[in-house]
């Protein structure tokens, strides 16, 4: 029997990736409307489940224009349908693009030309998957055990089980605070991810003393939003003013 | 908390789960079968080699550290579709701080389990709207102009998300960051293992905690 003729932008990736993700919006739209029943039973106002969601969303879009460019860079070595699926579940492009490049290596294949051979393709496909799976299988049969061990810790000490869960908080802030001071060592360039940052404290800063002393309450959904994406517009100056004096 | 919810979510959240990890692994073997090749396997153990032994021991650790925050099925749902540090834990935090309720409380549970659902179909149309409108998009979204602001992404989002938390719980917020801050300064090249440093911020912050706990001074 003939085999098909090998693309990285064929019609069968593509069927592939649409599979895959139509999965992964059910299953989306399943616990969002799950959650939201069990919102309004709990006494969670129509209003707050709303503004959630559409606070949620705008905090989104940009985090997700980055990913769609994630999907771009990797397209030109791996086809557009393979890049979107992997980029819509379960990694995030800090892993994929290693992933892919790690493996073109040990197969000897260049990552600035498509993949043309389909079992280079099935080697990478594979490292890709397999590289990133142990996580969700710990999910899948450990998080009941995790969870339970949470809730005796809160229900012995409830006071002690809300600072342990405010210090689980703090470890990410403070591991990606430091992060923003990695670069200061390149020069005054290094600093913008702190400019940036702080800019964003500032925004969030405003936002808080006009929601408490303004008593702007709609704000407290979108402040979040406003400072990410303010701070993100702010820092296409910054760079322009710092970037170019390292 | 109230057990039936949450049974009924592992329940579900099992199948899910289960079901999406069978469609991972049929997207490859797919690709094996339609083209009838399979892959040199010394090129896949070299491949995750190279990559397995850190995304191995991340993957778990930000169960480990995630899943407390995230909630039941924010855990089960953010774990599927990903981009957890740069999207989903941020967007759960800010709706479970703006909606005023707390990681842990079954509100915190629920809010966050929307957020998480609603990034979640934000970013899949998001991609898949960008990859159809490919053509016209791609001159903008890569434009010189704008690549300083998604490189900045992190930076935005961990300026607004800090002031909040660290302004809440300022007296634990002081030694993970002291830490963090001299590690970054010391040895810049951890940047690339900034997921593996969560964990260890948790810690030092609950060890600071709970001296303090005990003290009677939180």
């Amino acid at each position: 029997m003939n085999q098909p003729v090998f693309d990285v932008n064929s019609g069968f990736l593509y069927t592939l990736t649409v599979i895959v993700i139509l999965f992964v919006l059910a299953q989306s739209v399943f616990f969002l409307l799950k959650a939201s029943r069990r919102a309004k039973e709990l006494g969670i106002t129509g209003s707050v489940i709303r503004k959630t969601v559409a606070s949620s969303a705008l905090f989104t879009i940009a985090p997700a224009v980055a990913i769609l460019l994630g999907v771009i860079t990797l397209s030109q070595f791996l086809g557009l349908p393979f890049p979107w699926l992997r980029l819509s579940v379960l990694g995030a492009l800090t892993y994929e693009l290693p992933a892919a490049t790690t493996t073109a290596s040990a197969i000897g294949i260049s990552t600035s030309q498509a993949v043309s051979s389909a079992a280079d393709f099935a080697a990478i496909a594979w490292v890709m998957t397999l590289g990133i799976i142990p996580g969700i299988f710990l999910v899948l049969f450990g998080l009941k055990k995790i969870q339970g061990g949470l809730n005796n810790i809160r229900q012995r000490d409830t006071k002690w089980g809300n600072i342990m869960m405010d210090s689980l908080f703090m470890g990410m802030i403070s591991a990606f605070t430091g992060l923003l001071f990695a670069d200061i060592r390149e020069g005054l360039s290094g600093y913008v991810p702190l400019v940036v940052a702080l800019i964003s404290a500032v925004i969030m800063g405003v936002c808080g003393i006009l929601i408490k002393v303004c008593k702007i309450k709609w704000l407290e959904q979108y402040a979040m939003p406003i400072s990410m994406l303010g701070a993100m517009a702010a820092s296409i100056p910054v760079t322009a003013l710092m970037g170019g004096a390292v | 908390m109230k057990r039936d919810y949450i049974s009924s979510v592992h329940f579900y959240g099992r199948i899910w789960v289960a079901t999406a990890i069978a469609m991972f692994l049929m997207v490859p073997m797919a690709v094996c079968l339609y083209y009838g090749v399979w892959p040199q396997w010394e090129h896949v153990l070299k491949g995750l080699l190279g990559v397995a032994p850190i995304f191995w021991t991340v993957g778990i650790i930000e169960v480990l550290t995630f899943s407390p925050m995230l909630g039941t099925g924010g855990t089960y749902l953010g774990f599927v579709t990903g981009n957890l540090t740069n999207l989903k834990v941020p967007a759960a935090l800010n709706a479970m701080e703006a909606a005023k309720v707390k990681a842990g409380s079954e509100e915190g549970e629920v809010i966050s389990t929307i957020a998480i659902a609603t990034s979640s179909i934000t970013t899949t149309l998001v991609i898949a709207l960008g990859v159809l409108l490919l053509g016209y998009l791609q001159p903008v979204l890569q434009s010189p102009v704008l690549a300083p602001a998604f490189d900045n992404i992190m930076p935005a989002l961990i300026g607004g998300l800090g002031v909040v938390y660290i302004s809440k719980s300022p007296k634990i917020a002081v030694a993970p960051l002291v830490f963090m801050v001299a590690l970054f300064l010391a040895v810049p090249s951890l940047a690339g293992s900034v997921g593996v440093l969560v964990p260890v911020g948790a810690l030092i912050c609950m060890g600071v905690s709970r001296i303090l706990y005990k003290k009677g001074k939180l």
